[in-house]
């Protein structure tokens, strides 16, 4: 497949880590990204929301090309990965870990084979790929002793750890969090969000943050994007509805900003009512 | 919906018949796409370590009780049938060439293939369908890793081996099968049932049936892998992948049936033009 020999140069810092220009994703007829560009920096950590639905986990994906876009680009340390060959893909692939939403796990390998899946694939166990798995499980608050369990014996909350510790096995340079607090208890949550902090100084990643969760977004993100689903905007308008710190968000004179960050519903009730799908009390 | 404009297709209107042709040729270029990554994915690299045999487990071993029933059953209903007939024309003796004939080079393939599809291919749908509705297979994906070759080539190389060696089984128990029924309930010689088996059942005829159940083979492994990559979210989803594994296998088992019967007969009688009468 790698006819090419193409070269990464990971030591050019000041290019962007990644950079998405006019992306455009749909299925059949049913456009989700509308032509989204931004670029984060190493060493950022930038948080997504917008309301379910509006495209984030599709965003997140096609950043390392799960899904493939109908236009537009997206590159990885500057590599297009519409071009590179599959072999360079696999690479970059390594050096981004992905949390995904309800954790993945496999349903047949043990915590700790789980957590060693990426490795264990390239290399021959050794000694040293347990210490690391054990390693990482108490730096994420579990207990070593559950590394052989199946995810299937595990909490909602502990899964998600299990995921992040599998997504931090090949010390990846960028990470990406799909919802990684949504369903957990607040308190939970509150740990999780204190291991993205931890993580990102001690493995000094740049992480993609997509959630809901405003708590999450105040405590890790220093930067926020808020998309809007394409069908909600309106003509000519950018899909990124709001690009700053996670400060100027109270700041911000959009009202569907502020009635995201508020947690309102707004006028949407009332336009349920007016289009007749919801009259007295009752859904249609 | 979204901004610009969006044409829903009118289902009475002619075009919505071209719209299901381009969605139905759409899709059999998706799984050409597929075959061919599985394919090349094989021949250039390989089998994964460690993920054959858990593969084989579960398609091979796991299958032989009920393969081995179906051959039975198919051997002991071939006697039952050919029986009467044979019977009216005084040759009840030469029911053996028959038997073993129809059932090397058509019902042992087919019948073991189309049980396989329903045990094997279904399961390998679903399973791959619930990995695909979980993420766990973009989870391979986001790793680096090939899904195909780590999830599609060991299981279509274990379809592939196991489903010859699975009819070769179906084969040899329903052959017993036909042997046991019509000696013991039909009162046939059976000297004469394995002395006419012997020179109408010929190298030809085995080779096609395990011919054909490589085919066979290969069809049910890509053909469910296929179902379970794209699988919808839900579990209604899973179950439609198992289904439609099992429906399309079917379809194409018996397609390929009939293909490879024109094929191989015409290479057979363009080097013995007389062919292997019975009468
Ligand atoms: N594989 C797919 N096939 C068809 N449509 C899809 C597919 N994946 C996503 N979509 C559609 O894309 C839209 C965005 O989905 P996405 O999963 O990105 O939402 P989200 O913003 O992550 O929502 P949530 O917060 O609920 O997870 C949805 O309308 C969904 O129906
Ligand atoms: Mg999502």
């Amino acid at each position: 497949m790698s006819k090419s020999k193409e070269t990464i140069d990971v030591t050019r810092l000041d290019e962007p880590l990644v950079q998405v220009d006019n992306l455009v994703v749909s299925f059949g007829t049913h456009e989700v990204l509308n032509g989204v560009s931004f670029s984060i920096a190493r060493g950022q950590t930038l948080a997504v929301i917008g309301e379910s639905g509006c495209g984030k986990t599709v965003l997140l994906k096609s950043l390392i090309g799960l899904i493939q876009p109908a236009a537009g680009s997206v590159k990885l340390s500057g590599a297009d990965i519409a071009t590179i060959s599959s072999a360079t893909l696999a690479e970059l692939r390594t050096r981004t870990g992905f949390v995904f939403q309800q954790a993945a796990l496999f349903d047949s390998l043990t915590v700790r084979e789980n957590i060693a899946f990426p490795l264990s694939f390239n290399e021959p166990s050794d000694q040293s790929i347990e210490e690391r798995c054990d390693q990482l499980l108490i730096e994420l608050g579990l207990d070593p002793s559950i590394s052989d369990c199946y995810p299937g014996e595990l909490s909602g909350g502990m899964r998600k750890r299990v995921g992040m510790a599998r997504a931090l096995m090949m010390r990846p340079e960028l990470l990406l969090y799909d919802e990684p607090t949504t369903g957990l208890d607040p308190i939970v949550s509150d740990v999780i969000n204190e291991l993205i902090l931890r993580t990102r100084i001690n493995h000094f990643v740049t992480s993609i943050i997509v959630t809901h969760d405003m708590k999450t977004v105040r405590k890790t993100a220093d930067r926020v994007l808020m998309l809007l689903p394409a069908s909600q905007l309106n003509k000519g308008e950018n899909q990124i509805i709001f690009d700053g710190p996670p400060s100027e968000l109270d700041r911000t004179s959009d009202m569907r900003v502020q009635q995201f960050v508020r947690g309102d519903a707004g006028d949407r009730i009332a336009a349920l009512v007016s289009d007749n799908s919801f009259t007295d009390g009752e859904w249609k | 919906m979204a901004s610009g404009t969006v044409r829903t297709p009118n289902p009475n209107s002619r075009p919505a018949v071209l719209v299901q042709v381009a969605n139905a040729l759409y899709a059999l270029g998706n799984f050409t796409v597929f075959c061919f990554k599985s394919i090349s994915s094989l021949t250039t690299k390989g089998v994964q370590r460690g993920t054959l045999l858990p593969a084989a487990y579960q398609i091979g071993v796991q299958s032989i009780p009920v393969v081995a029933l179906t051959g039975l059953f198919i051997g002991m209903v071939l006697a039952v049938q050919s029986y009467f007939q044979f019977h009216q024309l005084g040759m009840e003796n030469r029911m053996g060439a028959m038997i073993n004939i129809t059932l090397v080079r058509e019902l042992g393939p087919v019948l073991a293939a189309t049980m396989l599809a329903g045990r094997v291919g279904s399961a390998i749908a679903a399973e791959l369908g619930t990995m695909r509705v979980s993420e766990q297979i973009d989870a391979i994906d986001s790793m680096g890793i090939s899904p195909i070759r780590y999830l599609v080539v060991p299981r279509v190389t274990a379809c592939l081996l196991l489903v010859p060696a699975l009819t070769i089984v179906a084969d040899l128990v329903g052959v017993a099968g036909g042997f046991l029924y019509s000696s013991l309930a039909l009162n046939i010689d059976a000297a004469q049932y394995f002395y006419n088996s012997k020179e109408y059942v010929t190298g030809f005829d085995l080779a096609t049936g395990i011919i054909k159940s490589v085919f066979f083979g290969i069809s049910i492994g890509l053909i469910s892998c296929y179902h379970g990559f794209l699988c919808r979210v839900g579990a209604r989803g899973v179950g439609r992948a198992a289904t439609g594994a099992f429906v399309s296998a079917f379809v194409i088992i018996l397609f390929l049936d009939l293909l490879l019967g024109i094929a191989l007969d015409t290479i057979y009688f363009q080097f013995n033009p007389g062919g292997n009468s019975l009468l």
